[in-house]
């Protein structure tokens, strides 16, 4: 089984990091055997090197809830300022069935884009396109 | 054994409801930062009870701890709704002290304000995700509510089931959309006021009421 750790080795070489901006996309499958914490441990590690985290398909809102609150415990002044996130807005989630919610299943399939605040601005955003600067370090 | 976890919180939820149904309610007020919830925690603390819940600024996350004010009585139609108000620090992704220079702070104050603030807003996740019954939501109405904070915390909100009424505030200033609000979360009911100026407040009571009692 994978790890959470996001990072392949192609990409560790600092030299790279300093040419661009990295973008790591996650797919479902991948975040799927992780447990809540792995999941914001992954995104969280990303990003604290400067990376953009697009997720395939999201966080469930416990866990959006989660990574807001570990964020806030791991910004330090002239270090680490927080993070940017964009989803598209939540389609209805008319598919859910009642013993879905009833059980706590909760449909989370949306794209999401995830930086570092200092270097993801977000130019635009609606329900069919997330448009978003992303500056060097 | 998830499926049986689950089965088994789901049930608890509502027994415990069941069983605190006379207790007061912990009623959150949430929203982004500068939304005017202390103004609003304190405008319903001195209507019901003469005393204030926090000092109330201008400058972006003056309250950086959750308070709460036990026991507000509210009285609405012949009868008496009691609630426990939180004022909550604005919920935000991103916290830079820097951003506290342009207020005229210097470097020491502004990072003890931003660790505080930071604290602060681990603090309303964590009372959103375990100890509040009900959530009042902030907004300013002169500011476009799309953002991604609003979005994520009334998701937040909507998948714990708590009830939530979403103020549209600040309607006393130049600027306000109270139906771009209404717009942007239309599964919700929006009540516009002015915290500041009381405006409109008898509706927000009796909202409170129906929605918490």
């Amino acid at each position: 089984m994978p790890g959470p750790k996001a990072n392949v080795d192609a990409a560790d070489d600092p030299d790279d990091a300093d040419d661009g901006v990295r973008i790591d996309m996650i797919s479902g499958a991948r975040m799927e055997g992780l447990t809540s914490m792995e999941k914001i441990r992954l995104i969280l590690d990303g990003v604290r090197d400067g990376n953009i985290v697009i997720l395939e398909e999201g966080l469930s809102p416990d866990e959006e809830s989660k990574l807001i609150e570990v964020t806030m415990t791991e910004i330090s002044p002239d270090d680490f300022t927080g993070i940017e996130i964009e989803t598209y807005p939540k389609a209805e989630a008319g598919d859910q069935s009642f013993l879905d919610k009833l059980m706590g299943r909760e449909s989370t399939q949306k794209l999401t884009v995830i930086g570092p605040a200092n270097r993801i601005e977000t130019l635009h955003k609606d329900e069919n396109l997330i448009s978003t600067l992303v500056s060097r370090k | 054994m998830g499926l049986l976890t689950n089965l088994r919180d789901s049930i608890s939820r509502v027994t415990d409801g069941l069983f605190a149904a006379d207790e007061p309610k912990r009623i959150g007020i949430y929203g982004p930062p500068n939304a005017g919830k202390t103004t609003l925690a304190n405008r319903i603390a001195r209507d019901w009870t003469g005393d204030a819940v926090g000092p109330e600024s201008h400058i972006p996350h003056e309250t950086r701890r959750a308070r709460r004010k036990e026991g507000v009585e509210i009285e609405r139609n012949g009868r008496t709704v009691t609630i426990d108000i939180v004022d909550t620090p604005g919920v935000t992704t991103k916290v830079d002290y820097k951003e506290f220079l342009d207020h005229d702070m210097e470097k020491d104050d502004a990072v003890r304000r931003s660790r505080e603030a930071t604290e602060g807003v681990a603090e309303a996740m964590h009372w959103l995700r375990e100890d509040v019954d009900g959530v009042i939501y902030v907004l300013d109405s002169t500011t476009d509510p799309f953002t991604q904070v609003n979005t994520m915390l009334i998701g937040i909100i909507e998948s714990q089931d708590l009830p939530a009424l979403i103020l549209a505030n600040k309607t006393d200033l130049p600027g306000s959309d109270v139906q771009q609000i209404a717009n942007a979360f239309p599964q919700h009911e929006t009540i516009p006021l002015s915290a500041l100026e009381g405006d409109n407040m008898d509706e927000v009571y009796t909202k409170i009421a129906e929605y918490f009692g």
